[in-house]
């Protein structure tokens, strides 16, 4: 061979020299930010450790009362879906491939219990439920089903029945006190939609039946399985947000549904509704299947926008940040948008104050724009959007990141840190694309390619617990402060004044 | 085919920056444990939507679309640069272009949540870059300056 061919030949072979030289360039760079970020943050993007469940041999039996839709989405999140509801999966997963909720569904593993008894006032709710108890194979329409469990006619039946251990109570949130007391009371365990209590007063009582009679109590705030949230905790720990002022927890809906105007079902009637039933403490009132699907609307029954949805936001600002009962709340707001008959809100912003944190909760709700306002806690080095990811974002005017931003290791206003349930994991954002990428939320949301109903882990929580002992998450003195903060969100604001609690009485003032 | 000095330079010049271009976007996303497909074929539009629709879907597809996306890369650019396979390197290079291209076709009407460098109508950087490895293709270039050049003589 020529030299001249060798030399033509190889021409190009000196590019990946300078190739690989400019590559290391970049590599040393973008890994000498990622260090000093990784050293400033001290925190792994990797989902937080949960403990494994101890045994689950013991069968348990279990008890619903209330099956409209919190209901069924409660029960078939212990295993038992409408066989209905399982055709419909079945019937959207043949037409479109990425649906995998049934596929899902007969994954999601089986919690050993056995449904003895259903409970709820209107006819063909009564009925579903049974079918639903009944559908231990998660077949759908003809498919195996075991024996068809007991329907009660009233919830004291259902609740002292012998062969019932538990209880999962899903009826209007009037009803949650009284039926949560009487259950504590009988000794059975209980799962408890939130808010927990509609009165004042029951939420002392609740609290003492359960404390008393020893019962494992769960509190349906199943945003207590977010793996964000946990991660939040540990952000907040490693003070990477400075010291917290202030957090800002919204609500923002715009649909009719969102706004509780639920449809009327076709077989409603004074002869399919246990009306008297119904009222129970709530002020008298004729027949109305309005009120009785669309409860969320009236005070008589409903805890309005303070104990339907700040619930959830306080009690994901108290997990992650352990904020207890304020020390005084205002609230304001009105009915601006359905002047359907309501009586409770659909716009209300109720401000609490934490003066022995330094910090003020302020929660914001609409029911007639869905724009997104997010849940973010602002401290005086970063702020943290947190919903099922999570990200946190330097202040330009940090003291922290001072040096870090001069030096432009740091950029304010760019993701510094995302955890995403999933991801494997960034710890220290450092690329365009990553940044873009956490900055819209867009990383997986769901884990090892399945997605986790939180209300089953919520639920298996409370077995768990019931099996082998603990406390779950939202135990009986979450629900507590949990309650008497919604109670003074809504006090303020019918009361039109500003509510205190005294902590060393333990009294709303 | 004869060129002149000039046009041959060009042409290598051409081929070795697609090159460099292919080769660091596959070493980018081999270096990255974190890197997936998934968010850019989620984000797809246009007719072919359901298509990469289902290759998101499936872990195992996405993972063997990943690993081709990413070997494909780095062989192409390797190729390209050294003039090693050349012409079948400009083929498999084009073959990956049109695949991002109609995944994110840039036709009126058509949103997508991944930012955009640039106005294109139509006409995209990605679809010149496919139409350049064409104009590679016919104009042949690494039989004379690139590894090409021994294998062929040898023939």
């Amino acid at each position: 061979m020529k030299r001249r061919d060798l030399l033509k030949g190889l021409a190009t072979v000196p590019v990946l020299g300078l190739f690989t030289y400019a590559w290391f360039k970049r590599r040393s760079y973008e890994n000498y930010l990622r260090n000093n970020i990784l050293d400033e943050i001290r925190l792994k993007a990797t989902a937080p450790d949960f403990p494994e469940t101890a045994s689950s041999e013991k069968q348990i039996r279990l008890g619903i009362i209330g099956f409209g839709g919190r209901g069924k989405h409660l029960l078939r999140a212990a295993g038992f879906a409408h066989p209905r509801l399982i055709d419909d999966w079945k019937r959207s997963a043949l037409q479109n491939s990425a649906d995998k909720r049934y596929r899902d569904y007969l994954e999601q593993e089986d919690l050993n219990l056995v449904v003895n008894g259903v409970c709820d006032i209107f006819e063909p709710y009564g009925r579903m439920a049974q079918e639903a108890g009944a559908n231990i194979s998660r077949k759908g329409s003809g498919g195996e089903t075991g024996p068809v469990p007991k329907r009660y006619r009233h919830y004291k039946d259902l609740i002292h029945a012998g062969d019932i251990d538990a209880v999962i109570i899903a009826t209007p949130d009037h009803w949650h006190g009284p039926m949560a007391i009487e259950a504590a009371m009988a000794g059975k365990h209980i799962y408890l939609e939130k808010p927990m209590t509609w009165t004042v007063e029951e939420t002392y009582t609740l609290r003492e039946a359960v404390k008393n009679k020893d019962v494992v109590f769960q509190l349906g705030h199943q945003g207590r399985q977010t793996e964000s949230y946990y991660k939040a905790r540990e952000a907040i720990e490693n003070k990477l947000l400075g010291k917290i002022t202030l957090v800002e927890v919204t609500t923002n809906r715009n649909d009719p549904n969102g706004a509780w105007v639920y449809p009327i079902h076709e077989e409603a009637s004074p002869e399919t509704i246990d009306w008297d039933q119904f009222i129970g403490q709530a002020p008298y009132h004729p027949y109305s299947p309005e009120r009785f699907f669309r409860w969320r609307c009236w005070w008589d029954y409903s805890t309005g926008l303070s104990g339907d949805l700040m619930t959830h936001e306080y009690d994901a600002m108290n997990q992650v940040l352990d904020l207890g009962i304020p020390a005084s709340v205002v609230s304001s707001g009105g009915i601006y948008f359905f002047k359907d008959g309501r009586t409770v809100p659909d716009v209300l912003h109720t401000v609490m104050e934490y003066p022995h944190r330094d910090l003020s909760l302020v929660y914001s709700a609409t029911l007639a724009n869905n724009r997104k306002r997010g849940r973010v806690i602002m401290g005086h080095d970063a702020s943290m959007e947190l919903g099922n990811d999570l990200i946190i974002k330097a202040d330009p005017n940090s003291t922290r990141y001072a040096e870090k931003i001069r030096e432009g290791i740091i950029e304010p206003g760019q993701p510094l840190f995302a955890f995403s349930p999933g991801m494997q994991g960034v710890d220290a954002i450092t690329t365009p694309t990553e940044k873009y990428f956490a900055g819209r939320g867009l990383l997986y949301t769901y884990r090892g390619g399945k997605w986790v109903d939180p209300t089953f882990l919520h639920i298996k929580e409370w077995l768990n617990c019931i099996r082998n002992g603990g406390s779950p998450s939202c135990n009986i003195d979450a629900g507590f402060e949990e309650a008497i903060t919604a109670h003074m969100g809504t006090l303020a604001y019918r009361e039109n004044r500003k509510v205190h609690w005294d902590a060393v009485n333990e009294k709303i003032i | 085919m004869k060129y002149t000095k000039a046009q041959l330079g060009w042409l290598v010049i051409l081929r070795v920056a697609i090159g460099w271009h292919f080769l660091y976007e596959g070493l980018v996303k081999l270096v990255n444990p974190n890197w997936s497909s998934m968010n850019y074929l989620l984000d797809s539009g246009g007719f072919l939507k359901s298509f990469f629709f289902s290759l998101a879907s499936d872990p195992v597809l996405l993972n063997t679309v990943d690993l081709l996306n990413t070997w494909g890369l780095i062989l192409v650019g390797m190729g390209l640069i050294l003039g090693l396979m050349a012409r079948p390197a400009c083929v498999f290079g084009m073959i990956m272009l049109a695949f991002y291209y109609l995944s994110h076709p840039p036709f009126t009407g058509l949103k997508y949540d991944i930012p955009v460098e640039g106005n294109y109508l139509i006409i995209n950087k990605t679809l010149i870059e496919m139409f350049a490895l064409a104009i590679l293709f016919v104009f042949p270039s690494s039989r004379f300056i690139g590894i090409d050049r021994f294998i062929k003589k040898r023939k």
